[in-house]
């Protein structure tokens, strides 16, 4: 049996959701053109007045925004609202290390939290469940999210936050958690310790809700297996509210986007020029019900494929596929964005050189980054620790930046391989991405 | 009176501190001692060679990351107790130690220490008071 959180939305017909989009879509456009000037100068640049959008089929005449532009209008610059009616700013962390700040209402932060509600229904939650949430809380979005629609449901809310996992073990037994949301790798972690210490047993879980980060299908089937659960994908970013921007369902086949509150577009990252259905591009979404921080055109970066073929679970809403990859080079090691650039920045900054390699594995399904740089004189000294002392300001700088711990490796110097034309900053070992 | 230490940069990698002795015995340079101060994924080679100048332009050519230091080399007698005396000396002039190894030459009964401290003069001076030499890179290079 399939639960929605909200049948007569979720299972609407195409042409009602159309009606919806073309009609919150113009009432957005019509709002941020009038109180934001950023939007207000781009359109006139562009000849796009507000009644030239009315439907969906408009949405081509406006430009993209990208993640450069709202780090350019850090922190008020796009605020569609006044600040007295925000209640919640959640954060991100920007190219070069400046964040990226979204602001709620209260109105946005309820339909945040029903999105999320979605995705938990979707994952069969109901008021009889005990939500265990291990993703972060604080700016990280993944843990207000689903603890807001645990809420919303009314399901008994853990909010663990991430870490300590022998806390979380015991909570787990003792006050018997059915859906656990976290990051894949941590519920692989989870599952492992679980069966080391001879508890899996004393377990109650029947789903997992986790995203935040990449995962393959066989990572998925042993979550599953270990557990005893069935494991749900779930998609989203701060930038357009959080996670449960799209949920999977129990046909595990794609995420459902929430097409009532956010508009998908898939590009071809190159051109711009929008892509039919089944084709492979860049994810495009505009937010259509939102109040203080509606983004019109964001280009995600993430390579994806829609899918709008019926699904069997009754949704009618689109369906992504995982990210198959990315348009930039930002890489999500343990749930968090890291752009290389960011990493280049700290060594620039504590003298090191700019010649560097940055290698990103997965051991135990646990994400590592390693930092190799190449020895310099200045650094050098006859005293070991004198360098150890120098190695480990480095990877507490790249802490501060990062918010994870980088692990540093020295290495002899000219052995960084210079490639011709562009270097080579990164080896991913990981091969996340599938298709 | 002071000897003129070789450090070198090696990353912790299997087959890195025989590329390094390879490197050294093509340019034929003689080590007198050596020394490797270790961490998780890197280590610092220091050795006394016969011609410091020699090495260290050598090694700047191979692209290792190197510096000279100089450092004392004390003479003593190889017998029980001599290290004992050159340390109460040092330690009872408020002399800190940061590292130390030992070497022998064909010189027999005779042991060398090599000490690395803050400040080689006052430590050279505690030593020469009580009749211990130091050597200096000349007769090093002998030895």
């Amino acid at each position: 049996m399939e639960h929605y959180y909200q049948p007569e939305i979720e299972c609407a017909s195409r042409d009602q959701i159309r009606a919806w989009q073309g009609e919150r879509l113009a009432k957005t456009v019509k709002r941020v053109y009038e109180n934001v000037e950023f939007y207000r100068k781009r359109m006139d640049e562009m000849g796009v007045k507000p009644e030239d959008i009315q439907s969906v089929d408009d949405l081509h005449k406006l430009p993209f925004l990208t993640k450069d532009d709202l780090r350019d209008a850090y922190p008020y610059g796009l605020l569609a609202a006044p600040l007295s009616e925000c209640v919640r700013i959640q954060s991100t962390s920007g190219t070069t290390g400046r964040r990226v700040v979204a602001f709620y209402t209260q109105h946005d932060l309820d339909l945040w939290e029903e999105c999320c509600a979605r995705a938990i229904a979707a994952a069969g939650g109901t008021n009889e469940d005990v939500v265990h949430v291990c993703y972060g809380y604080g700016l990280f979005t993944g843990g207000p999210g689903l603890n807001g629609g645990s809420h919303k449901i009314g399901s008994l809310t853990l909010p663990m936050s991430s870490g300590n996992t022998e806390r979380q073990i015991q909570f787990m037994c003792d006050l018997g958690s059915t859906i656990l949301c976290c990051t894949p790798s941590y519920a692989a972690y989870l599952a492992e310790s679980i069966w080391e210490r001879g508890l899996q047993d004393q377990i109650k879980l029947k789903a997992g809700i986790f995203g935040a980060e990449a995962w393959t299908e066989e990572m998925r089937r042993d979550i599953e297996e270990k557990l005893g659960i069935k494991a749900y994908d779930i998609y989203g970013l701060t930038e357009i509210s959080g996670p449960g921007v799209s949920f999977e369902c129990s046909e595990q086949t794609g995420m459902h986007i929430n097409e009532d509150h956010f508009i998908a577009e898939v590009i071809n990252p190159k051109t711009g020029e929008v892509l039919p259905d089944g084709e492979k591009g860049e994810l495009v979404f505009t937010s259509i019900t939102k109040e203080a921080f509606p983004l019109i055109r964001y280009r995600t970066r993430d390579i994806c494929i829609l899918s709008h073929e019926k699904c069997s679970c009754g949704r009618t809403h689109v369906k992504m596929t995982k990210p198959l990859g990315r348009s930039d080079d930002m890489l999500i090691v343990k749930g968090v964005n890291v752009f290389p650039s960011q990493i280049e920045t700290v060594l620039l900054n504590q003298g090191y050189p700019a010649n560097y390699q940055i290698i990103v594995d997965r051991h135990h399904n646990s994400d590592t980054i390693e930092v190799q740089v190449e020895m310099t004189p200045e650094m050098f000294s006859d005293n070991a620790g004198v360098v150890s002392a120098r190695e480990k300001k480095l990877v507490d700088a790249l802490k501060a930046m990062l918010g994870i711990f980088v692990k540093v490796k020295l290495v002899n110097p000219k052995t960084i391989t210079r490639s011709e034309g562009k270097a080579v900053r990164v080896i991913d070992r990981r091969n996340l991405y599938q298709g | 009176m002071t000897v003129k230490q070789i450090s070198v940069f090696v990353e912790n990698t299997a087959g890195k501190l025989a590329e390094l002795t390879e490197y050294l015995h093509q340019h034929d340079i003689d080590m007198r001692a050596l020394s490797i101060a270790e961490t998780q994924d890197f280590g610092i080679v220091r050795i006394i060679v016969d011609d410091a100048y020699k090495t260290s332009q050598v090694l700047k050519e191979a692209g290792y990351v190197a510096s000279i230091t100089p450092v004392l080399a004390v003479e003593m007698p190889d017998e029980p107790g001599s290290l004992f005396k050159i340390l109460k000396l040092l330690g009872d002039g408020g002399i800190n130690l940061e590292y130390m190894y030992a070497f022998l030459t064909h010189k027999e009964s005779t042991a060398y220490m090599v000490l690395r401290v803050a400040d080689n003069e006052k430590a050279a001076e505690i030593l020469s008071k009580k009749g211990i030499h130091t050597v200096c890179q000349d007769a090093v290079a002998r030895l």
